[in-house]
């Protein structure tokens, strides 16, 4: 990684600013206005769209979690009606539990990993159809409609948070559709996130495990989440990658 | 009688069901069917639909099309044109009194899909029937990954 140059998101965000500046002199007569957060910008109704004002994050606090507890993995499994076939290695994961351990000090940890919801995904970068994309909320998705299931996107993910539907499917959840021939991975509960309620792991993680995930408003400030994230160091999962990921991991 | 005769009632009774000419004789499940050929389509579970049947019958899926894209992408969720609530009111429920899934042609979908020779990509991945069906049960996905390195969380 050192030789080649990496990814610079301030470079890109440069660039950004540049065409965001042409456009507004391409266009005159044309007056923008910045949208101001209302405070309650997470109740979104029904028939609105996601608001970029948004951005769906997640706290996850290691200490609180435990090496032998999964309740955040049945949950997503139930919730989005994942259903093995008894094949480990093919079988559609949107959330694993990752044990690891510094040989060193022999100081071992429990998190849970899943789509991490990066600000700049490489999932989207690399899909030949645009069937993977971010919403206006920071919510990284699939369109299944578009999606030709060539699985790049699970080749550019560094955190291998998504799978490949192998087998056909039948009874899906009404709210949750997903078949054979197409990726798919976590959507942050997007059908709940949509009707204000939070995702199935946070629930269960609240309800019967450890209270160790936190989900909210990172761009709110008066949210739990951010209030938190500034008073507290956190961390992200391969941060090296520069792709601002929304989940975030405390006491990693 | 030679084969050529015989096709021809045959071909008056398709022209005439091209023509939807009895239409309303078909439209209930309850009716007797005046011709064999034409599809059952059961009847919805509520008081009517979100719109006309002939507008239904013509553009349904141009509303579905464009309420999809709609709700993937940009995450509205207006209930009136949504899938979920179709199939919520024209669930169809078997002699085991269990809703039909897309499986049986007996399926509100099916029953006039079947009829025209159009096939449904629909549910391949989205759910044909209500959620309070009973799910079959398959094994469950779990899984713990063991990694015995603190950097190799990642890759």
């Amino acid at each position: 990684m050192t030789d080649t140059p990496g990814f610079d998101p301030a470079r890109r965000s440069f660039l950004g600013a540049m065409a965001a500046a042409a456009g507004v002199t391409l266009a005159p007569g044309v007056m923008l206005y910045a949208i101001g957060r209302s405070p309650a910008a997470s109740a979104k109704p029904l028939d609105a769209e996601a608001s970029a004002a948004v951005r769906w994050g997640m706290l996850i606090d290691l200490n609180r979690c435990d090496s032998g507890c999964d309740d955040c993995v049945s949950a997503c499994a139930e919730e989005n009606g994942l259903r093995g076939f008894g094949r480990p290695e093919t079988d559609a994961q949107w959330i694993r539990k990752v044990d690891i351990r510094n040989p060193q000090t022999g100081n071992s940890k429990s998190l849970p990993v899943m789509c991490q919801h990066c600000e700049d995904p490489p999932c989207v970068d690399v899909c030949p159809t645009g069937a993977s994309f971010k919403r206006a909320d920071g919510i990284v998705l699939v369109n299944k409609h578009t999606c030709i299931g060539c699985r790049y996107c699970m080749m550019a993910c560094p955190y291998k948070a998504r799978s490949f539907v192998h087998e056909a499917l039948e009874d899906q959840k009404p709210y949750a559709p997903r078949g054979k021939g197409t990726v798919e991975s976590c959507t942050l509960c997007v059908h709940r996130i949509d009707a204000d309620r939070q995702p199935a792991c946070v629930e269960a993680c609240s309800d019967t495990g450890g209270g160790a995930m936190l989900f909210g408003d990172l761009n709110d400030p008066e949210s739990d989440i951010s209030k938190r994230v500034a008073s507290f160091a956190t961390q992200q999962i391969r941060a090296d990658l520069g792709l601002n990921p929304g989940i975030r991991y405390r006491n990693l | 009688m030679t084969p050529r005769r015989t096709c021809i009632p045959m071909l008056a009774c398709m022209l005439a069901g091209l023509a939807g000419i009895p239409y309303a004789a078909c439209a209930s499940g309850t009716q007797e069917r005046l011709n064999p050929l034409l599809p059952v389509i059961p009847e919805g579970q509520g008081t009517r639909c979100v719109e006309d049947t002939d507008f239904m019958r013509r553009n349904h899926m141009d509303i579905l099309k464009h309420q999809r894209d709609e709700t993937v992408l940009k995450g509205v969720r207006n209930r009136k044109y949504s899938l979920k609530e179709c199939l919520d009111c024209h669930v169809v429920y078997g002699p085991d009194e269990a809703a039909v899934t897309a499986s049986s042609p007996t399926h509100f979908c099916r029953s006039c899909h079947d009829y025209a020779a159009v096939s449904i990509d629909c549910f391949e991945c989205h759910a044909s029937r209500p959620e309070t069906a009973e799910m079959p049960d398959h094994p469950r996905v779990s899984g713990n990954v063991s990694s015995s390195s603190a950097s190799s969380g990642s890759r």
